[in-house]
C-alpha cells in the first residue's frame, strides 16, 4: 500500500508459490526400437541398409533408430505411389472423403499419445502439442475430407484433375501439423503422396502411417520415407514425381527451385520469415504484450511466421518493453513434458548452435540483450527467451531468420516508417499490427507485404485459412480453398 | 517527284518515355523473307535495369488504384488498339501475315484486352475468400499483385501473344518489363505507342526491343523482379532462366498455350494475403 | 517475478477536474476481449499438483471474505457464519481462519462480537448496496455509521449510472467522499463489472476507483450476473499493475460472486501469481468474496490430506 494507507494488521507475509512439476506420462506412447520405411502400406527395411538415430532433445537420449532412405528406397516409394494413383484418383470423391474422415477421427482418438510423441521427438511443450498441434492436425483432415467430393465447386470454371504423385518434404517445427497441411489437400484432390519428414522428428509421421493403415487407406496412397537432405533431394528430384511441396528454410527452397528448373513440375514453397509485429501507441497494451510474447516464444520461436521483429511506436516503447520483460520473467523454460512448461527444448544441437551464434552476433552489434534469470535443465538443448533492444535495421538479428526464442526490438515514429521497416526484408510471410483504430488496421493490412497479417492477434492457424508467403518466403498457399489449388491440374 | 516518306525511329519504351538504348546499338527487324523493314533499338542490360527501376517505382501506385480504374485503363488500351487497327495490321503483314490473318489477330487482341479489363474489379471476388475459422475471428483472404513481373513475349502470334501475356499481369496491379520478341519487334513498338496514349501510367509497362537471349538472363536474375512469364521464351533459355529465378524465389509461369485466356493467369501473378482480426467487445 | 516497475505514462493530475479526469481515462489503454480470453484459457491449463495445491487452498481460505448478503439474514445466521469464519473446520484446528466476514450494516455488531479476538475482520457493504441509487449524503452517512458500528472494512458500490453516462467526476467525488468517511477502515470499491459490460469500461472504472482512493477494487455485488469472472479479474489486475507503476501504490483486488469451487480459486491464484506476482499473494492484497467456496476448499484439503474423496455431509453448513 501507499505510505499514507495504513496496512491491515497483522500484515500477512506473501507466500512464494511455485508449481510442483506436473509431468505428462512419457509412456503414453510406445516407441519402437526401430522404424522402417512405410511404402505400399507396409514397413520395410531400407535398401540402403542404413539407419539413423532420433533423439529426445530435452534429454539428448536416443529414442529410436530410423531407416535412412536412399535413392533406391525413394524410387520404390514413388513407384508405389504411382501404382496407387490410378485407383485413388478414380475413386469417387465421396469415398476418398470417407477415408480421410476416418483418419481424422483416429487422430483425434489417439491425440494424447501423438502429442506425447511429438513432444518427446521434437522438444515442444506438451501443452502446445496437446492444445495446438494435434487439434489442428485432426481439423485439417476433417476440413479437406469434406472437399474431396466437392472439388468442382472449389474454383469456378476449373475442371479439377489431380496432378499425380506428390513429393513432399516437411520441417521439424510442427512435424505432424506440417504433414497434415500437405497430405490432407493432396489426398482430397486425388493425388498420391511420398512424404519425407525431417530427420530430427520422423516419429510422428511413422505413427501416422500406422493410423492410415488402420483406417484402411489403400496401399501406396501415402508413403513415408525417412532420412536427411539427400533423401529429400531424391524425393523432389525423382522423375516420376509430378508435384513438389516443400516447407523449410529459404536456402533449401532455392536449391529445390533450381533443381526443378525446366522440369515442368508444379512447385509450392513455404519458406522462412522475419515477421514484423507493429505496435501503435493506441494498442490494447497488455494484450499486445501477450500477442508479441506468443508471436515469438510459441514453439521456442521455431516458427516460420514468428513475429521476430517488434516495431513499436516511440511514445510507448519504454513502457511496452518494460511490460515485455515482466512477462518474459513469467515464462517457464524446461522439461517439455511438464504441462506447465511454456518454452521447451530447442529441436537439435545444430539449431541451438545457430541460435547461440546469432545471439552472439546481436551482442557484438551492440544491441542490448535481456534474458530472465533462472536455471536451465542441466541436460538437453535449451535457450532462454531473449529480447534485444536498440536494434537497427542493418543488424543481422533484424534481417536473418533466427528460428529461436529471440526478439529484436526497434521503434518507429510514423505509420509510413512502420510500414517501411516492416517490409524492409527479403521475406514476406507474416506480419502483425496492434492498434485500436479500424481504418488504420486496414491501411496497414493493405501495405504490409506478407501472406498473413494478424491484426490485434498473432500466430493463429485454421484449416480454412490460407497460409503462405510473399517474396522469399515462398509461393503457393496451404489451407483453405486456396490450398487445393496446389494439388489440382489447372489450365491457363 | 514523289514525296519522300518520313520513316519512324523505333525506340524502347521505359517509364512512359521512348529512349534509344543507352548502348546506342540497333538491330534490323526483318520480314518473313529476310528483308529489312526497320531498324530497332537494341536494349541492353542497363536498359533492362532502368526498366525494372521504372516498373518498381510505378508499382505501389498502380496496385493502389481501384480495380474499376485499372479496368478503365485496360479498356482504354483496347480503344487505342481499335483506333490504330490498321497500323497493327500493317505491322503484322509486314512481318509476313496475310491481310485476313492480321486483321483477325488485331481483333482478337482487342477483344482479349476487353475481356481482361472486365476482370480488374472481379478477380478478387473469385479468388478472395471469407474464411470460416473456428474461433472469434474475422478472416479474409485477398489476392494482391506480386510486384514487378518480367515477361518474355512470344514471337508468334506477335500481337495477340504479347497482349495475352501482358494483360493478366496488369489486371491485379503488377507492373511489367517486357522483352519483345526479336522476330517481330515492330508491332511491340507500335503497341508501346498505343500504351503511351492510353492513360497507362508511366512505368507500368516497359517494353524493350532487343534479343531475348541477351536480356532474359538479366531479367531472370534481377533481384527486384518478383515473377517471370517465360511462356514466350525460347526453349534453350528456360532452364537457365528458371535456375536464376530461384535467387529470389521468383514465381515462374509457363503456360501450355501462348495465347491462353484464363483468370488463373491473373491469379498466377498474385499473392494471397490473409488478414485475421478478433471479434469482441 | 521481476519487481521492476513499468513506466506507465502519467498519473492523474491534481487538482482533479471533470475535464482532467476525462482526459486521464481517455488515455487508459483499451482491452482486446479475445486476447484476454485466450490468455485466461492458457493460464487455465496450468496444472497445479500436490504441495502447491495444498498451499494454494490454504491461502485461499486466508484470503476469503466469507459473505452473507441476504434479505433473510438474521443475527443467528451471521453468528454461525462468523464462527465458521474463525474456525472453518472444527475437526482440524490447523486450518486457518478466513480474512473477514462480509455482511449488511445491520449485522456488523453481531459479526463484530462473533469474531472478537480472532483476527478475522468485519466488512460491511455500504452506499446503498447493491444499487447505489441514493443521494451522496445518505451514502456518506451510512458509511460513517458502519464504521462507527465497528466495520474494519467497507465495501461500497460505484454509481454505474453516472459512470455509463460519462459523469466520471461524480463517480470519482463519491468514492473520495466515502473514503474520507471510512477513516481508518479499508475501502473496497465494487465496480459491478456485470453492469459495465465491456472490458474497456472495467479498465477505466478500475483506474478511476484507484485514483479516487480505493484500497481494493472489487468486481461485483453478487447480485448481478455475470459476477466475478477470471477474464474480468485479469483486466483489473492489469489495471492495478499500471496504477502501481504510475503512483507506487499497491491496490488490492477482490473478485466476488460466482466463485464456488476450489478449482476456481486456484485458477484465480494462478492468474494473480502470474500477473502481479508474489507481493500480491497475501490476504492483505487479495480477497475472494464467496459463501459456498469455503466448504469446497475444505473438502479438497481433506482429500489431499487423507487420500479419500469427501462427502459434503462431513462439512458444516452455516
Amino acid at each position: 500500500m501507499g505510505d499514507d494507507a495504513p496496512a491491515l494488521t497483522p500484515v500477512a507475509e506473501p507466500i512464494d508459490w511455485t508449481y510442483a512439476p506436473s509431468r505428462e506420462n512419457p509412456d503414453l506412447v510406445s516407441i519402437d526400437d526401430r522404424y522402417g520405411l512405410f511404402i505400399d502400406g507396409e514397413f520395410f527395411k531400407p535398401a540402403s541398409k542404413q539407419w539413423f538415430t532420433t533423439l529426445d532433445p530435452s534429454t539428448e537420449e536416443p529414442l529410436a533408430e530410423v531407416a535412412l532412405a536412399d535413392a533406391q528406397d525413394v524410387d520404390r516409394a514413388v513407384g508405389a505411389a504411382r501404382k496407387a494413383f490410378g485407383g485413388w484418383s478414380k475413386l469417387s470423391g465421396a469415398e476418398r472423403a470417407k477415408f480421410m474422415f476416418r483418419i481424422a477421427r483416429l487422430v483425434q482418438e489417439r491425440s494424447r499419445e501423438l502429442a506425447v510423441l511429438e513432444t518427446r521427438d521434437g522438444g515442444k511443450p506438451i501443452k502446445e502439442a496437446r492444445d495446438v498441434d494435434l487439434p489442428l492436425v485432426a481439423a485439417h483432415f476433417f476440413y479437406y475430407a469434406g472437399w474431396a467430393d466437392k472439388l468442382e465447386y472449389a474454383f469456378p470454371g476449373l475442371a479439377p484433375q489431380p496432378i499425380g504423385v506428390a513429393g513432399q518434404v516437411i520441417p521439424w517445427n510442427f512435424p505432424l501439423m506440417m504433414l497434415a497441411w500437405k497430405v490432407a489437400p493432396a489426398l482430397a484432390a486425388g493425388n498420391t503422396v511420398v512424404l519425407k519428414p525431417a530427420e530430427t522428428t520422423p516419429l510422428s509421421a511413422l505413427h501416422f502411417a500406422r493410423i492410415c493403415a488402420e483406417a484402411g487407406l489403400p496401399p501406396g496412397v501415402l508413403n513415408i520415407v525417412t532420412g536427411a537432405g539427400q533423401t529429400g533431394a531424391a524425393v523432389v528430384g525423382h522423375d516420376d514425381v509430378d508435384k513438389v511441396a516443400f516447407t523449410g528454410s529459404t536456402e533449401v527452397g532455392k536449391i529445390i527451385q533450381r533443381q526443378l528448373a525446366g522440369s515442368g513440375k508444379k512447385l509450392t514453397l513455404e519458406l522462412g520469415g522475419k515477421g514484423a509485429h507493429v505496435v501503435f501507441e493506441d494498442a490494447p497494451v497488455d494484450q499486445a504484450v501477450e500477442g508479441v510474447i506468443n508471436g515469438i516464444f510459441f514453439n521456442q520461436g521455431h516458427v516460420c511466421c514468428a513475429g521476430s521483429r517488434l516495431i513499436v511506436q516511440e511514445g510507448i516503447a519504454e513502457e511496452f518493453v518494460a511490460k515485455l520483460k515482466l512477462r518474459l520473467d513469467t515464462l517457464r523454460v524446461g522439461d517439455p513434458l511438464d504441462k506447465n512448461t511454456d518454452i521447451g527444448a530447442i529441436n537439435s544441437a545444430d539449431q541451438l548452435a545457430k541460435i547461440e551464434e546469432l545471439v552472439a552476433v546481436g551482442q557484438d552489434e551492440g544491441a542490448a540483450m535481456y534474458q530472465p534469470s533462472g536455471d536451465l535443465p542441466a541436460r538437453g538443448y535449451f535457450f532462454r527467451p531473449t529480447l534485444f533492444t536498440g536494434v537497427s535495421q542493418s543488424n543481422r538479428i533484424a534481417q536473418e531468420e533466427i528460428f529461436g526464442p529471440v526478439l529484436s526490438i526497434m521503434t518507429f515514429r510514423t505509420p509510413d516508417e512502420a510500414v517501411e521497416k516492416a517490409n524492409n526484408t527479403p521475406f514476406g510471410l507474416a506480419a502483425g499490427v496492434w492498434t485500436q483504430k479500424g481504418s488504420r488496421i486496414l491501411w496497414m493490412a493493405d501495405r504490409m507485404r506478407a501472406g498473413v497479417v494478424w491484426a490485434n492477434t498473432y500466430n493463429k492457424f485454421d484449416p480454412t485459412s490460407p497460409f503462405g508467403g510473399y517474396k522469399e518466403s515462398g509461393f503457393g498457399r496451404e489451407g483453405g480453398r486456396h490450398g487445393l489449388l496446389a494439388y489440382m491440374k489447372t489450365e491457363g | 517527284m514523289a514525296r519522300l516518306d518520313v520513316k519512324k525511329t523505333h525506340k524502347l519504351y521505359i517509364n512512359g518515355e521512348f529512349p534509344r538504348s543507352e548502348s546506342g546499338r540497333t538491330f534490323a527487324a526483318v520480314d518473313a523473307d529476310g528483308n529489312v523493314i526497320a531498324r530497332m533499338s537494341e536494349g541492353s542490360r542497363k536498359d533492362l535495369r532502368d526498366a525494372v527501376r521504372a516498373a518498381r517505382g510505378a508499382h505501389e501506385k498502380w496496385a493502389g488504384r481501384t480495380g474499376y480504374n485499372r479496368g478503365q485503363i485496360l479498356y482504354r488500351i483496347a480503344e487505342m488498339l481499335e483506333d490504330r487497327g490498321e497500323a497493327f495490321s500493317d505491322d503484322l503483314r509486314a512481318a509476313g501475315a496475310s491481310k485476313r490473318a492480321a486483321e483477325k489477330e488485331v481483333e482478337a487482341s482487342i477483344d482479349r484486352l476487353v475481356w481482361y479489363a472486365g476482370w480488374c474489379d472481379k478477380f478478387i471476388q473469385i479468388y478472395g475468400n471469407l474464411n470460416p475459422v473456428a474461433g472469434p475471428f474475422f478472416n479474409i483472404s485477398t489476392p494482391e499483385s506480386t510486384g514487378v513481373v518480367g515477361v518474355v513475349a512470344p514471337p508468334e502470334p506477335a500481337l495477340l501473344g504479347l497482349v495475352s501475356r501482358l494483360a493478366p499481369v496488369l489486371v491485379p496491379g503488377n507492373t511489367a518489363v517486357v522483352i519483345a520478341s526479336d522476330r517481330s519487334p515492330v508491332v511491340a513498338v507500335t503497341f508501346a505507342e498505343a500504351l503511351a496514349t492510353s492513360d497507362v501510367p508511366a512505368g507500368v509497362v516497359n517494353i524493350l526491343t532487343g534479343h531475348a537471349a541477351e536480356l532474359t538472363p538479366w531479367l531472370a536474375s534481377h533481384m527486384d523482379v518478383n515473377a517471370l512469364d517465360l511462356t514466350g521464351a525460347p526453349e534453350d533459355l528456360v532452364v537457365a532462366a528458371e535456375i536464376a529465378a530461384a535467387d529470389n524465389v521468383k514465381r515462374v509461369v509457363r503456360s501450355e498455350l501462348v495465347d491462353a485466356q484464363s483468370p488463373l493467369l491473373i491469379a498466377a501473378f498474385t499473392e494471397t494475403k490473409t488478414v485475421w482480426h478478433p471479434k469482441g467487445l | 517475478m521481476n519487481s521492476s516497475v513499468v513506466p506507465v505514462s502519467k498519473a492523474l493530475p491534481t487538482p482533479v477536474t471533470a475535464a482532467g479526469l476525462k482526459a486521464y481515462l481517455g488515455g487508459v489503454p483499451t482491452v482486446d476481449e479475445v486476447t484476454v480470453t485466450e490468455r485466461v484459457a492458457s493460464l487455465g491449463t496450468r496444472s497445479i499438483k500436490r504441495e502447491s495445491k495444498r498451499a494454494a487452498l490454504e491461502l485461499a481460505i486466508r484470503m476469503m471474505d466469507l459473505t452473507t448478503l441476504e434479505g433473510q439474514d438474521t443475527p443467528g445466521k451471521v453468528s454461525q457464519l462468523s464462527s465458521k469464519a474463525v474456525r472453518p473446520d472444527p475437526s482440524d484446528p490447523a486450518i486457518p481462519s478466513v480474512a473477514a466476514v462480509c455482511v449488511y450494516p445491520n449485522m456488523v455488531p453481531i459479526a463484530k462480537v462473533a469474531v472478537a479476538g480472532s483476527g478475522v475482520k468485519v466488512a460491511s457493504v455500504a452506499t446503498y448496496f447493491p444499487s447505489g441509487q441514493a443521494p451522496i449524503d445518505l451514502k456518506v452517512a451510512e458509511t460513517k455509521r458502519v464504521v462507527d458500528m465497528g466495520a474494519d472494512e467497507v465495501d461500497m458500490v460505484i454509481d454505474r449510472g453516472a459512470f455509463l453516462s460519462g459523469r466520471f467526476i461524480d463517480v470519482f467525488d463519491e468514492i473520495r467522499r466515502i473514503k474520507e468517511a471510512c477513516g481508518s477502515a479499508h475501502l473496497k470499491v465494487i465496480l459491478e463489472t456485470g453492469e459495465l459490460v465491456t472490458f474497456d469500461n472495467v479498465r477505466k472504472a478500475s483506474m478511476l476507483a484507484m485514483a479516487a482512493g480505493a484500497d481494493f477494487i472489487k468486481t461485483s455485488t453478487g447480485k448481478v450476473s455475470p459476477a466475478a469472472t477470471i477474464p474480468v479479474t485479469l483486466v483489473m489486475l492489469e489495471s492495478i499493475r499500471d496504477f502501481r507503476s504510475m503512483t507506487g501504490q499497491m491496490v488490492g483486488m477482490k473478485p466476488a460472486g460466482g466463485i464456488r469451487t476450489a478449482k476456481d480459486a486456484i485458477r484465480y491464484l494462478v492468474v494473480l501469481n502470474e500477473t502481479l506476482g508474489r507481493e500480491w499473494m497475501t490476504p492483505d492484497m487479495f480477497r475472494f468474496g464467496a459463501s459456498s467456496l469455503l466448504n469446497d476448499v475444505l473438502m479438497q484439503i481433506r482429500w489431499l490430506d487423507t487420500g479419500r474423496y469427501q462427502s459434503p455431509d462431513y462439512f458444516t453448513k452455516d
